[in-house]
């Protein structure tokens, strides 16, 4: 359950909103509110994963702070979206990691970075480690093949299980049944919304972020992290690909495409994570959540850290710190993978599953006589 | 060129003088956040157009937006000021936007009114965010907090002002000078003049600084005035409102689903009257003259979800006692006359989209459409106040906007826009964004005619 001082607030505010309806431009949201008279827990949560924390309402807001009403949209549903991640991370057991999260996302990394160095000294030795290593299969004269492709595998599909679980409570608990899931125009309204960060464009002139004045900046940065992700996704997938099935072993050629991909997707990260930490560092606290803004800053450095090591590796391949960075790019990597289910990275799981939902009431809607 | 006041009228006038060529200082007298007087709680621009411009659909053409006037002020309008009015806000559209404001795609849930209505995107306070920003790139300087005090006028030619801030004042010299700081509705001494104690007890549904101060420097400086000034726009509002500054959230459209007592526990007025916005512009003033300017609406299961949820719950019982009780009123008066009402309600077919034929019969007052006995529990209640938006009375002005002094002598270099002027059009009643329509169109001639007379 989220906090119940939370929900209260939640309640409270949008019970404001929708006496005042003039937000409802903005974004899903609003039309959301309108389609209720009263909001329950499973209403206030869903609706919660809606918000982009554009903070367009919070600056059109006449109700907001200093008035009486102290209205603060964006800041009671960010409370209420941490608190989501908590109450859906698989197990539950380790829901306790977001109370700390900077802290244990740091502490996990180090562990990794350590453990990955220890080992690779106790099996490979000082030399092996310390000198400089050409041509086809360099990586894996340091780390071996198989201790570098099963830990990562088996955290990746960890942490992609992990996600879905969230993902199928979360949508169980707002929504209801998972048959309901099966939509495919729902599913590709989403997807258009997601990919496109449709939210982040407000009006058409971007967020209130990081201050009253419209940009785009924010969605700029957030595409250039996303489709960073995607690329070095893509280019992990085809290494993979001509590894098992070419028989080409890494590292490959500096104009092969998983090096192209990964090069080009690791700039647009560091860019992207870097900006987005630095409006964050601009932004207007007012309208913010301090734990959030801790969740977000934490999974932006981790994102940087492991597209910026990836970087490192590839300018130094060719040079003896060749194994002293690929043993720090795998131990933030296995970082990243180990604590994703449990940081910032849940944004998209719940966000998504609250876009599907939004897309069948919109439906929903469209087919129903509107009375003026 | 100084102008008083920070509201939409106010930056229509800066953002045009200043493209006049002078140089321009605003004077708002609330701090930033408050900003923007009443436009901080409107939402949207009634204009004139011949045809579809991107923002209206249809048409709106001029006879028929004077008819639409002509309706609500019962002929109590200057048609030649009001007629140049509605022609002059033929271009408002592209000209906000032009001026970085942006709309409302479509509206679901409430009015319809994308024939005669422009929504901003995000209500007034973002069209006010919006003209701050233009202005503040062009150059105009706005001082919040900033309150005029006196205005220094000889035989109608403005020399001065004494204005305020932080406790401080200090006398501002300008060429011109426009008066754009609104009506005198948050002026509750004022209010007084009129109303006697009943002014205790109405809430301003709008800006705490509305206080007419410089209206009241104007007149006594010798300005003709214009409208009436008892007058003022009042609707029913929810009696747990604030005082000031509820806006929107606090309005209630529950009259025509159930009764609405008094503080006697007895019904006054037809509940059943007439359509919104008709019903909406009569029932604040209705209330102003009910004892303690308290009164009491009643529904029950079958109606609560037929209106606009209201920001306060409602009161919530299973008999009608009990909940006069929870209200404070006599629960068995409240009782008797709920009682009486049910068994006077003939039947009908209910339809809240029409005049229907639920009426009652053999009861004084009547209640003429919408009646439904009230059986059904739960029973909810909200108590109702008058909620006052604006007044009427303001400063004479020419097609200008030059403020009339004695003799209707126009000023040279006083001007006047919004609400401190709207008198002259809107003599009673109210048209749904027409104060916006008028802030815009006069506010934009006072900037460029001010600049006229100073560059």
């Amino acid at each position: 359950m989220p906090s119940s001082e939370h929900l209260k607030e939640a309640d409270r505010v949008m019970t404001i909103c929708n006496a005042c309806r003039y937000c409802a431009g903005f974004c899903a949201v609003f039309p959301a509110m309108e389609r209720r008279r009263t909001f329950d827990t499973k209403d206030l949560v869903y609706m919660s994963n809606l918000c982009f924390e554009c903070r367009a309402c919070y600056y059109a807001c006449q109700y907001a702070p200093p008035h009486e009403f102290g209205v603060n949209v964006p800041q009671a549903l960010s409370r209420l979206r941490a608190d989501t991640y908590e109450d859906y991370a698989w197990p539950r057991v380790l829901k306790g990691f977001y109370k700390n999260n900077a802290f244990l996302v740091g502490l996990v990394t180090t562990v990794c970075i350590v453990l990955a160095f220890v080992l690779t000294l106790v099996f490979q030795g000082s030399t092996t480690l310390f000198s400089a290593h050409q041509g086809s299969g360099a990586f894996y004269a340091v780390v071996p093949y198989g201790a570098m492709v099963f830990p990562a595998s088996v955290m990746f599909f960890y942490a992609i299980f992990a996600l879905l679980a969230g993902f199928v409570s979360f949508w169980r608990r707002t929504r209801g049944s998972i048959a309901d899931l099966i939509d495919v125009s729902a599913f590709a309204r989403a997807v258009k919304e997601a990919f496109g960060l449709q939210y982040m464009k407000g009006g058409g002139d971007g967020c209130n972020y990081p201050d009253e004045k419209f940009s785009k900046s924010r969605m700029w940065h957030h595409h250039l992290v996303f489709y960073g992700f995607a690329l070095d996704f893509a280019a992990t997938t085809v290494a993979a690909f001509y590894h098992h099935f070419m028989h080409w072993d890494a590292p490959y050629p500096y104009l092969s495409v998983p090096v192209v991909f990964g090069t080009v997707g690791g700039v647009m990260m560091c860019i992207g994570t870097v900006g987005l930490l630095y409006l964050k560092s601009k932004s207007d606290l007012d309208p913010a959540e301090e734990k959030m803004l801790s969740l977000d800053k934490t999974f932006l450095w981790m994102l940087f850290l492991t597209s910026f090591t990836g970087l490192l590796l590839l300018v130094f391949r060719e040079t003896a710190a060749m194994g002293t960075l690929l043993v720090i790019h795998l131990g933030v990597v296995a970082g990243l993978f180990l604590t994703i289910p449990y940081s910032k990275f849940a944004h998209a799981v719940y966000r998504y599953a609250a876009l599907i939902q939004n897309a069948i009431e919109v439906r929903e809607d469209e087919s129903k006589i509107v009375l003026g | 060129m100084l102008i008083a006041g920070g509201g939409n009228a106010a930056m229509c006038a800066a953002i045009m003088a200043r493209h006049g060529g002078a140089s321009v200082l605003v004077l708002e007298a609330a701090p930033k956040a408050f900003r923007g007087g009443n436009s901080r709680h409107t939402r949207n621009l009634r204009y004139m157009h011949e045809g579809e411009d991107g923002f209206l659909t249809g048409t709106y053409p001029e006879d028929e937006f004077y008819e639409d006037l002509l309706r609500v002020t019962g002929g109590d309008t200057n048609e030649e000021l009001a007629r140049y009015c509605i022609r002059q806000s033929q271009d408002a559209g592209e000209w906000m936007s032009a001026h970085g404001i942006k709309w409302q795609p479509s509206l679901r849930g409430t009015l319809q009114l994308s024939r005669t209505n422009a929504f901003f995107l995000g209500g007034g306070k973002a069209l006010m965010n919006a003209y701050y920003d233009t202005a503040e790139k062009m150059g105009i300087r706005a001082e919040y907090d900033t309150e005029v005090r006196d205005l220094n006028i000889e035989d109608g030619v403005f020399r001065s002002a004494v204005v305020e801030h932080n406790g401080q004042t200090r006398e501002v010299a300008a060429k011109a000078f426009i008066g754009a700081s609104g009506g005198f509705e948050a002026n509750v001494p004022w209010l007084k003049e009129y109303w006697g104690d009943a002014a205790d007890n109405f809430i301003i549904r709008g800006t705490p600084y509305n206080k007419g101060r410089v209206l009241r420097e104007l007149f006594d400086a010798g300005a003709k005035s214009a409208g009436r000034a008892k007058g003022f726009h009042a609707i029913a509002l929810d009696g747990r409102a604030p005082k000031f500054d509820g806006g929107i959230v606090t309005r209630l459209d529950c009259v025509p689903f159930g009764v609405v007592l008094n503080k006697h526990a007895e019904r006054f007025y037809d509940e059943g009257e007439d359509f919104w916005p008709k019903r909406y512009a009569i029932w604040g003033t209705l209330i102003a003259g009910q004892p303690e300017q308290e009164a009491y609406c009643i529904v029950d299961a079958k109606s609560i979800d037929m209106f606009l949820p209201s920001v306060f719950p409602p009161f919530e019982a299973d008999s009608v006692r009990q909940l006069a009780a929870a209200m404070d009123l006599n629960p068995a008066k409240a009782e008797e006359t709920v009682n009486a009402f049910n068994a006077s309600v003939k039947a009908g077919t209910f339809d809240p989209t029409t005049l229907d034929d639920c009426a009652t019969e053999g009861m004084d007052p009547p209640k003429s459409h919408w009646a439904r006995v009230i059986d059904t529990p739960p029973f909810y209640g909200y108590p109702l106040r008058p909620g006052i938006t604006f007044t009427y009375m303001g400063v004479a002005v020419n097609k200008q906007c030059q403020v009339l002094f004695n003799e209707d002598q126009p000023s040279p270099n006083i001007f006047a826009a919004g609400e401190m002027m709207s008198g002259n059009i809107l003599g009673k009643g109210y048209l749904a964004g027409f104060g916006m329509t008028i802030g815009t169109v006069f506010g934009r001639i006072a900037g460029r005619e001010a600049a006229r007379a100073v560059v």
